[in-house]
Parts: C-alpha cells; structure tokens; sequence
C-alpha cells in the first residue's frame, strides 16, 4: 500500500525529478559535451585532414593512418614507448609493493619511513625532472663526481641512449610513493588470523607470503598495474624535461612524438590520428589485462 | 585527549617489547638486516632532496668540486632571495597562485560538489546511464582532446591565457572527484536530509547546509589535489603559455635551467636552480607535514596519483 503511493508520487512528480537531476549535473554534463564529445568527434575529423593551424583543414581521407606504418620515426617511438610501458609498468608496481611490504612489518617509525618513501611522488614532476638531471650529469653530478674522486668512470646516465631508459625507470621506481600507499592500506587489511592459522599449520614465511598476501593483494596489484600502464603509454615531463626525447631518440615516447607532431611540427592531423591510435592501444591492451585477470586476480567471495 | 595519546603511545611500545621478546638470535640479525636496509633505502630516498638544498647553499667554488660537497662552507643563503629576485618570480608565483590554482580549486570543488549531489542524493531515470558516461570519459586519454581543444581556445582567443586550464575545472571538475564525492555523499543518511525536505529546504539548502558541512573531510582531499595538481602542471603551461607574463613557477623554473646549460653561463646558475627548485618544493612539504592524512587517506580512497 504504502509503496504504491510511494510510486504514484515518483511518477506524478517524474519531470520535476529529471528535471532537478539533469539541473545539478549540468555543470558536469555541460563540460562533457564542450571539452570531452565535441573535441572526441573534431579530433575524429581533423585526425583525416591536413591541418597546420594557419591553412583551413584539407580532407586526406586515412591518409594519417595509413602512412604509419612506413613511417620510420613512428616505428622508433613505437618501440621505445613499448620498452618503457613494459618495463616502468611492472618495475613500478614491484618497486611499490616491495616497499609497502617492508613497510608493513614491524617496525619503530612506520610513519617517519612512510613519509620519506612517499614525499617523491607528489614533488612536481619538473622539479624531479631538474634535480636528477643535475644529479646524475655526468660531469658535475652528486654521483658521477664521487665515482671519479674514488678512482671509478663516469656512468653517461642520460647522454647515452643505453643508459637514458633505464635511468628514468629510476626516477620512476623512486617515484612510486602512491602505489605504495596503496598497496600499505591493503597489506594492513589481510586479516591477521589467516597468517596464524597458516603459521599454526606449519607455513614458513615465504609460503605465508606466497599463498595468502599475494592473493589476497592481487586486486589491488592488478588496478595498480593498469593504471601505471595507462600512464606509461602517456608518460611525457620526464622525458621531454630531462632528455627532451634523447639522446639518438631512445627516450622519445609516444605522447611527446605526439606533442612535436602538434606544436613543433603543425601537423595537427597527424597528431589526432596518434592520439587515436594511442586510444585504440591503451583501450586494447587493457582490455586484455582485464581478460587475463580469471588466470591470476583472486576476487574474494567468488 | 592527551592521556589517550599516551596509552596509545605505551600500547605500541609493548607490544614492540613482546616482539622484541620472542626473537631469537636469528630474529635478532634479520631485524638489524631490517633497519639498515631501511636506513639505506630511506637516504638514498631522501638523496636527490639533500643535493638540491646543498647544492642551492654553494658558491660558484663549491658547486663543481669533485668529490662533492654536501655541506657547504660558507653556505650562501641569500641564493635563495638572489635567484629569485634575478628572474620575475613573483609574477610567476602569482600567476601559479592567483591566476591559476585558486580559481580552478573553487571551480573544481563547487562543480564537483553540485556534480555529485546529483548523481548520490537525487532520484531520477537517466542518472545511472549519465554516471557511466561519467565514469567511462576516465578513460579517454587527454592527447585525443588536446589539439581540438587547443584549436577552440585558440579561436576564443584563450591562448596565452590561464583560461583553458582554469574553465573547464568550473564544469564538473573532471570524473574522478565527481566520483570520490558521490562515494562519499553516498554514505551519509538519508533521514537528514528527509527532515530538512519536510522543514522546507530546497535541493540547494540542503547541499550547502548540510551535505557540504558534512563532506567536509572529502572536499579537503579534492581542493588539496587540485591545488596540487595546479602547482605541479607542467604539461597545462607548457600547450597554452609562450608569452612569459602568462608563465607559471613550471615555465619559469624551466626557464631558469635553459639559462643554466647556456655556453658560458654563469657558475652560480646552478646555486640559482637549485635553490627555486627547494622555494618551489617547499610548500609541498610543508603542506605534506601539515596534512599527511589527508594526502595518504586521499590516495588510498580513490587511488589516484597526487
């Protein structure tokens, strides 16, 4: 009885609902249709023209993508960014893991450790970006200069395009403060009795470790994992402030190709068929993540 | 207050006496093992921060001395009021401040906020699919919008403006707090706002007097990441500023290095950018130490980057 009033009144009352819903949302839904649909659908469009900004857009058809993959400079920088989200996506996820699981055992001055492991990552990116490029110069570098004054060879961290990745993913792992945040809140929710039913049944620490904190944590490492995925394919002020792509291209990533294409080399069309293309790979390989999470992610209650 | 804080205080400390008193002497060498790699781990953290206050404190003698100086004699520290002064800084500063952070802070909290009230606390048909669309724009990467975007700022004569990147905080204030807020408002019951519906509030009143008091802790971790974020773009500045009145600390300190690796720059441009460097991350450590559980419960609640 009551319900059907209830119901009744929904109804009688259902424009002035909608109405006062679609009110309140309207700064959100507003902003959707002026800086996210109409930009998705002209990017669309400019993404088959020829557009340098100063000459109305010429229509090239899939030019844009078609050339691609002859395209030798998209190739390099299709390979470099593969290389960096390969290796920055699971290096940052272990790197994060590892030290909320030191962080998780106990200790005297959990906090002071928390804080220090977790202040890079929300230091600006281009003050890191100068710090460590003044850091590990290879002339006057903290660290080159206390190699040579002990008799060892300067490391050419950013000047040579074997060491230029693999020193930005140490930036990166030192970067990992968030993930570790993360991972620490969840490291704290394993219930304590599964640990000491598990000690009680005979399971060393590495078993304990194996069979109940990597499971039980596998959610969580896996949101984390695509979400440093998703960022590794758009990483941009790293590179573009400590290496600006270099040297010989090594550290060329995607999302500053695609900046250089817009604004160094006007070619807007292009850099809209990128950006398409990188949409269409992130959209993709996370899809497979997802696929692949019944192999490995363990869902409680399920 | 303070005799909690205490008991609190005696609690841990036995319970890391019980601990300490079930090692063994194996136990005993792995906990030592424990707390050097800490230590380690925690200067080696701590590293690049030491080298750039040490370094913003030296002379033109100290800065290239191999091998290298981490406690300068003399330390210099007017570098600080020097390299700041040298470059229009200030103007900087208030652009970054006034001009950008502020404005996008109350845009984004206020729209957000509205945003959210709308898709936790109102029933209506079409909420649930538009709360998808909202969700689902998450995943559109920000290079698909830049150049259109970029194209119809241009054209509304935005560019070399702080206005594309204050406006669109004012619509909605992106997915993400949209969500950590409905989350939030979410949870709270709905019996208060029934009673002030039958006292005759309106939508609005009950928003801004009782929801909003009650959020407050959610909307601390909104405008804290979003004046953060202000703080820290980069990439924002660097698309819509050329014209150096318009820079903000980011374009400027960039400006600051261009100067340093010049052929035949000064020796002390590196005291220069170091010390900017220390003014810029300073307010993000003071923040850090004032606010260390809103920064880590506003992470582990949304899970997203600061």
């Amino acid at each position: 009885m009551a319900v059907a009033t209830r119901k009744q009144k929904i109804s009688a009352l259902g424009w002035r609902h909608e109405l006062l819903g679609l009110l309140f949302t309207s700064p959100w839904s507003l902003g959707f249709l002026l800086f996210t649909l109409y930009p998705l659908v002209s990017s669309l469009y400019y993404s088959l023209t020829r557009y340098d900004l100063m000459q109305p857009p010429v229509f090239i058809g899939l030019l844009n993508y078609t050339r691609l993959p002859a395209d030798r400079d998209f190739l390099v920088v299709l390979k470099q960014t593969l290389w960096w989200v390969g290796f920055s996506s699971p290096a940052g996820v272990i790197s994060a893991f590892a030290m909320a699981t030191l962080l998780n055992t106990q200790i005297l001055g959990r906090s002071v450790y928390r804080a220090i492991f977790f202040f890079p990552s929300i230091v600006p990116q281009f003050v890191v970006a100068i710090v460590w490029q003044f850091l590990l110069n290879i002339n006057y570098g903290a660290i080159n200069s206390t190699l040579r004054a002990i008799g060892f060879e300067s490391i050419p961290f950013l000047s040579n395009p074997a060491y230029a990745k693999p020193s930005l993913l140490l930036i990166h792992m030192w970067s990992q403060g968030s993930a570790m945040v993360i991972f620490l809140a969840t490291l704290q929710d394993v219930p304590r009795s599964l640990y000491e039913a598990a000690t009680v049944d005979g399971a060393g620490a590495f078993r304990r470790w194996w069979n109940i904190t990597i499971p039980l944590c596998s959610p969580v490492i896996f949101f984390n994992l695509v979400m440093a995925f998703i960022g590794g394919w758009q990483t941009f002020t790293l590179p573009w402030l400590l290496t600006q792509g270099g040297p010989n291209q090594s550290t060329e990533f995607y999302a500053l190709n695609l900046y250089r294409n817009a604004f160094s080399y006007m070619r807007m069309g292009k850099a809209c068929a990128l950006a398409w293309v990188l949409f269409v790979i992130v959209v993709a390989f996370t899809g497979i993540l997802f696929k692949s999470t019944g192999r490995w992610v363990y869902y409680e209650g399920k | 207050m303070a005799t909690s804080v205490t008991t609190r205080k005696r609690a841990i400390t036995n319970e890391q006496a019980a601990y300490w008193a079930r090692l063994g002497p194996l136990g005993w060498l792995s906990e030592i093992l424990k707390y050097l790699l800490l230590i380690v781990l925690a200067v080696t953290f701590m590293l690049p921060f030491i080298w750039m206050f040490s370094s913003a404190l030296k002379d033109s003698s100290q800065v290239f001395s191999v091998p290298p100086i981490w406690i300068p004699r003399p330390a210099l520290w007017q570098n600080f009021y020097e390299s700041w002064t040298a470059w229009p800084f200030n103007l900087w500063l208030y652009n970054t401040v006034i001009k950008y952070a502020i404005p996008a802070t109350v845009g984004t909290v206020v729209s957000s906020a509205i945003a959210a009230y709308g898709f936790a606390r109102l029933e209506w048909r079409l909420r649930d699919i538009l709360f998808a669309v909202c969700l689902a724009t998450m995943m559109v990467p920000g290079q698909v919008t830049l150049v259109p975007l970029f194209i119809v700022f241009k054209k509304l004569g935005w560019v070399n403006t702080l206005m594309p990147l204050v406006i669109p905080s004012f619509f909605g204030g992106g997915a993400y707090n949209i969500f950590l807020l409905r989350q939030f408002f979410m949870t709270l019951p709905n019996e208060l706002s029934d009673a002030a519906r039958i006292d005759g509030a309106n939508e609005l009143g009950i928003l801004f007097r009782i929801v909003l008091p009650l959020a407050k802790p959610a909307l601390t971790v909104v405008a804290l990441f979003r004046f953060m974020g202000a703080w820290n773009d980069y990439f924002g500045p660097l698309v819509y500023l050329s014209n150096d009145k318009q820079w903000t600390l980011a374009r400027g300190l960039e400006r600051l290095r261009g100067s340093a690796y010049e052929v035949g720059s000064s020796r002390m441009a590196y005291p220069y950018l170091m010390a900017v460097s220390s003014i810029i991350t300073l307010p993000i450590l003071v923040a850090f130490f004032f606010a260390q559980r809103t920064f880590i419960e506003g992470i582990s609640l949304t899970g997203i980057k600061g």
